[in-house]
């Protein structure tokens, strides 16, 4: 490893000034440090590591109804938290999943994010959500959402001098379940073979909010509105799950890898998002109860 | 260049000189010495290099060891008091817990932050808490039966 130069920020302007002068935030180390060591990419010349800011920390429920996360919230403090559980369960589901128990002490949602890895855990959760992520650098703090903050397998649209600084969730709408699930092979220390996260809301009997986001299906976690245009309006009955289930594994385009081929994986999409928004039904007709 | 730091490891500091990009593993064995902590597969996939960092679970082979300073380092050397085993390092030798023993120290790492959480834990849960550390010899049965034993009673 190949880094030169190493410094501990303390408040999130010091923080901000590293990475404007080039540093590589690191936190938990658990993608950076792994993927020097594995010879997927080179430590960078310059890190500051930011685990200890405190402002960065927390999971914190807003007045509003809404919640915000510290970049640094980890995912076990997230799987921890009895309010995600109940209201933001498709997260509550990823952060409980990501890694191993080490992992999800010392890795963090930011982290996850901005690695980009197009199976990260939290991401489609977030998007389902409808999540936007703070980005904050010397010149100013902008918003931008979830789903619009990748743009390929390890990239993001952060400009370099930029560091992610929280996330917040707006308030669900009444009525909402939400669910994250993936094809795994182990229980620990798994990447997503194939992931799909949806959330509904259901009134009356018919759902009349949906949105259902694939995992390691395409090169970034996105939304398919096709599928969502299904459960809409509908009963959310196995007829409109197996249209929608159908629907993401026609706008999937996976890659072939170790953990699977894009047929198994096209093939796949339709039962996991089949499952997922099936959950997610299930906990909207439970709040509904 | 290297960066003089203090580790903190099993209450005990020492004072160490490290290329920055050097991780806890390394800093642990070659710098400060203390063996116990194995490599495995370097990759955050066995946990055979687990430690405890303030109490939390770490892959010490994925961390650098500069971010550890001021934190509380715990490895398999720290969990016995003196010459006297803890009951888990005890209940892993008598239950068939260690075979070659390579994967050992983080089992016991993983099994102490384990119910250290959750201090009665169902053999579900042990399994599922443990399922970040690999064993290629035991099967896991002695393991699980070593960590249920003295589970209620920590």
């Amino acid at each position: 490893m190949s880094v030169q130069t190493f410094t501990t920020a303390s408040t999130v302007e010091e923080a901000i000034a590293a990475v404007a002068a080039g540093a590589r935030p690191v936190a938990g180390g658990t993608d950076l440090v792994v993927g020097a060591r594995t010879g997927k990419s080179t430590m960078p010349e310059s890190v500051v590591a930011i685990h200890r800011v405190a402002e960065l920390h927390g999971v914190e429920s807003l007045a509003d109804g809404g919640l915000r996360l510290g970049a640094l919230a980890s995912h076990a403090e997230i799987a921890a938290s009895g309010d995600v559980r109940k209201r933001f369960t498709a997260l509550s589901d990823a952060s409980a999943i990501v890694g191993s128990h080490a992992t999800r002490a010392q890795g963090t949602v930011g982290g996850n994010l901005m690695n980009a890895s197009p199976a990260m855990e939290t991401g489609g959760p977030l998007v389902v959500l409808g999540a936007t992520a703070t980005l904050r650098s010397p010149s100013g703090t902008r918003s931008v959402a979830v789903e619009d903050l990748w743009t390929g397998p390890g990239k993001t649209s952060a400009a370099a001098d930029e560091l992610l600084v929280g996330v917040e969730i707006p308030a669900p709408a009444a009525g909402t379940g939400s669910a994250y699930l993936r094809l795994e092979y182990r229980r620990q220390m798994e990447i997503a073979v194939v992931g799909a996260s949806a959330a509904v809301a259901v009134a009356d009997g018919v759902v009349t909010e949906a949105r259902v986001a694939m995992t390691a299906l395409s090169a970034t976690i996105r939304r398919i509105p096709e599928a969502e245009a299904t459960l809409i309006g509908s009963d959310g009955g196995s007829a409109a799950i197996d249209a929608a289930g159908a629907a993401v594994a026609a706008a999937s385009t996976p890659i072939s890898d170790v953990r699977g081929s894009a047929d198994y994986r096209r093939a796949m999409a339709a039962v996991i998002a089949g499952r997922a928004i099936e959950t997610a039904l299930s906990r909207a007709r439970e709040e509904n109860a | 260049m290297k960066v003089a730091a203090t580790l903190n490891v099993n209450g005990i500091s020492y004072p160490v000189d490290l290329d920055p990009g050097t991780n806890l593993l390394t800093a642990v064995r070659d710098v400060v010495g203390l063996t116990g902590s194995k490599e495995g597969c370097d990759d955050s996939e066995c946990g055979a290099c687990m430690m405890l960092l303030d109490g939390q679970p770490v892959n010490a082979c994925s961390y650098l060891a500069l971010q550890a300073e001021g934190s509380a380092i715990t490895t398999v050397e720290g969990l016995a008091d003196g010459d006297t085993l803890a009951p888990l390092q005890a209940a892993f030798l008598d239950l068939g817990g260690v075979q070659c023993g390579f994967c050992t120290p983080g089992m016991l790492v993983s099994a102490t932050a384990l119910l250290a959480d959750n201090p009665d834990p169902t053999e579900d849960e042990v399994r599922i808490g443990l399922s970040g550390n690999l064993c290629r010899c035991t099967g896991y049965d002695g393991i699980v039966k070593a960590v249920l034993s003295v589970a209620g009673s920590s």
